[in-house]
């Protein structure tokens, strides 16, 4: 940019940060923002994740054991972490139906980018109605960040915290859907490009991956 | 982009990630398989180091895959695969140094709270 182009103080400052890339070729601007955003979010979710790592590792009560903490009562038959094994069938059904999505975005197929960013929206709205349900069974059973009847008090301070910021994840990421999804509907990318989905793909395949990690360390070990 | 696969005429693209319908197909069945995989190891009760073994097994190609192939990261240039694939490896540290903390207080707790149900009770004190 030429130095008479500069501008100073605020101005400056998002002229600034909104100027073009010079490493990531190839790399749409927003892509490359939405990487590092992500970048950023793997470190909260690592620090969470070995916050309660610590807590449990130095609990002495019996830490409550997942399997029976989630177990669902189906058809008379207690089946052990049954709602989790949904919520988690559910999200990689949205990131599959997210891919397509992103897909169909670059071959500049409106009418199914939006079906499929809709149906994507919906699983996520779905997890987070299970997840919902699950926070009210385990609060009527007497669950609080502060104790449980179950065990090791740490176990609700670490489950409202990471599953309470996952699933904010989650709900960002519906309302994030369905306005990109509509903004394709209306044809706001037929000039712009449809690198938008691909960016809002990013996304959602982000929080399906932190769930990959919650479900592994939280749920199953 | 690199473009292998022949695409169908009448076909827009403009420079974004686009690969075949059939690889997201392949990898979101792949991810399927994994999880109920995983959730046998719960469901049928495996315990000990293989249980351990099996759920770190099963996440790892689960993570990898969906950061390989559904956020395109084996297409992009190495530029950005390093600028976001390295600086999470400084969490390591974090959780090494975690793990040897939580140790050392569950051993303090150990010892201070009287936790150890090994240990013999005190003998009672006479006045």
């Amino acid at each position: 940019m030429a130095q008479s182009d500069t501008v100073e103080g605020v101005e400056g400052l998002a002229q600034d940060w909104s100027s073009d890339r010079e490493a990531f070729r190839d790399v749409p601007w927003g892509k490359g923002m939405m990487w590092i955003f992500l970048l950023s979010d793997t470190f909260i979710f690592t620090t969470f994740l070995t916050g309660y790592m610590t807590v449990r590792l130095s609990a002495t009560a019996p830490w409550p054991v997942p399997s029976e903490v989630f177990a669902l009562t189906l058809f008379g038959e207690s089946i052990p972490l049954i709602l989790i094994a949904i919520m988690t069938f559910v999200l990689i059904t949205s990131s599959g139906t997210m891919a397509l999505a992103v897909n169909y975005g670059y071959r500049r197929d409106k009418r199914k980018t939006f079906w499929l960013m809709i149906a994507t929206a919906t699983l996520g709205a779905m997890f987070v109605g299970m997840q919902i349900f699950e926070w009210s069974k385990l609060i009527s059973e007497g669950v609080r960040p502060w104790g449980n009847p179950m065990g090791a008090a740490q176990f609700g301070a670490s489950f409202f915290m990471i599953t309470g910021f996952h699933g904010l994840h989650v709900s960002i990421g519906v309302i994030y859907l369905l306005v990109v999804a509509f903004k394709v509907k209306r044809g706001d990318y037929d000039n712009r490009g449809y690198e938008i989905v691909e960016i809002t793909g990013l996304y959602w395949h982000f929080v399906d991956l932190v769930w990959v990690f919650i479900f592994a360390f939280f749920y199953l070990w | 982009m690199s473009q292998s696969q022949a695409q169908p005429s009448g076909v827009v693209y403009e420079g974004g990630q686009q690969h075949p319908l059939g690889v997201y197909i392949r990898i979101w069945i792949l991810l399927f398989v994994l999880s109920t995989l995983s959730y046998m190891v719960d469901y049928f009760h495996v315990e000990g180091y293989l249980r351990w073994t099996l759920i770190l097994v099963f996440m790892v190609l689960k993570a990898g895959f969906i950061v390989a192939i559904f956020m395109h990261m084996m297409w992009e240039r190495m530029v950005l695969v390093t600028a976001v694939l390295l600086p999470p490896l400084a969490l390591l540290v974090l959780i090494g140094i975690m793990a040897i903390e939580g140790d050392f207080t569950y051993d303090m707790r150990d010892i201070w709270m009287g936790q150890d149900t090994t240990l013999q009770p005190l003998p009672p004190v006479h006045h």
